[in-house]
């Protein structure tokens, strides 16, 4: 392996930013993509499979076998409001592999005796956020009700085109929002993207099968393709707005 | 997990700017019970150093060994372990695993 290969896929995990190196099998000539370039690369398809995967592997592309170095940052999930369903979020995430940080500003709710184990921040997140660098590999799921606290998570998760950003409240509560994020110049297809009413509809009552489907809804916005419905519907709302 | 926190290929960056001679040794396959994923690296340096793991301590020895001689001869190399293997009788897998092994020179 070339040294300037080495520096660079250093330099990207560093940055928090995706890469593959992919290594030619019969002849062992390398060649590095950075995650922004995938889409114009000639591999782009098992490329993009395998940053959606983040899994190291052999491909055999026409004729031809790579073995990917793949590269992606940790994935972080970041929950707004340290209320009861966060509470059971936080051991079913730790177990499912996600680094998960509590934020909540009121200081009743975000006590250590109540998260022991997971990163907690008494704060409002507009003023720790912007420090933790928001990106595609990080997940937001707004919990507590309160437009004050969860409105400018949102804007932060959606401004950083994070994988996951979810919000609680009825579908009532969730028009409300989706006035005020369009007032601030949202986009429909950005307002789009957050996942409300929040978790898979499994039927869920208690926090902790609130939990359960919040989970299952994360892991499906980061390891599946997004459909082509809504993909069609992203464009359809474009084409409308143009 | 979906990326090892480990920060094993910027010590083998970090190694070969300090002018030694390094090798990455990769899990680029696995059969059965592996204990590590395929992409788990381990770095090797000219003194036969190391960081990282490509098994659970099963065929370190073994991949550092190779890895002193790709450093020498500069060619890559793929290695492979495991029961089906004969020299599973004097490095292998207890586990019953077998894992393929690719060990590249850092230039």
């Amino acid at each position: 392996m070339d040294i300037a290969l080495l520096s660079a896929m250093n330099a990207e995990r560093a940055a928090r930013r995706a890469c593959v190196l992919i290594t030619d099998t019969a002849n062992g000539a390398q060649r590095l993509v950075k995650g922004a370039d995938v889409a114009s690369d000639a591999l782009a398809d098992v490329l993009d499979a395998a940053l959606r995967s983040g899994k190291s592997g052999t491909v055999d592309v026409d004729g031809k076998s790579y073995f990917l170095t793949v590269q992606v940052p940790p994935v972080r999930l970041f929950v707004i409001g340290a209320v009861h369903a966060s509470q059971a979020l936080a051991p079913l995430a730790r177990v499912a592999g996600f680094d998960m940080t509590v934020i909540d500003p009121r200081t009743a709710f975000a006590t250590p005796e109540r998260f022991a184990d997971v990163t907690l921040l008494a704060e409002w997140p507009q003023d720790v956020l912007p420090g933790l660098k928001l990106d595609r590999y990080t997940g937001l799921a707004c919990f507590t009700h309160d437009p004050k606290i969860d409105d400018p998570a949102l804007e932060l998760a959606l401004a950083a085109d994070c994988f996951y950003v979810g919000a609680l409240g009825s579908r009532k509560t969730h028009a409300r929002r989706v006035e005020r994020l369009q007032a601030k110049g949202f986009t429909e297809e950005q307002i789009a993207r957050i996942r409300a009413p929040i978790g898979l509809d499994i039927g869920a009552v208690s926090p902790a099968e609130i939990a359960v489907s919040v989970l299952a809804e994360i892991i499906l916005s980061l390891r599946k393709k997004p459909l082509r419905a809504e993909k069609e519907r992203a464009g359809a709302a474009i084409g409308a707005s143009a | 997990m979906l990326a090892t926190d480990e920060d094993i290929l910027a010590k083998a960056e970090e190694w070969r700017k300090a002018g030694k001679g390094v090798a990455i040794a990769t899990v680029t396959e696995t059969w059965g019970s592996a204990p590590r994923p395929v992409g788990s690296h381990l770095v090797i340096d000219e003194d036969g150093l190391f960081l990282g793991s490509v098994s659970g301590g099963c065929v370190e020895g073994e991949v550092v060994t190779e890895a002193l001689d790709v450093i020498g001869d500069g060619k890559s190399r793929t290695l492979e372990f495991g029961v089906a293997d004969e020299t599973a009788w004097r490095v292998g897998l207890s586990c019953g695993g077998r894992i393929k092994v690719y060990v590249e020179k850092v230039d």
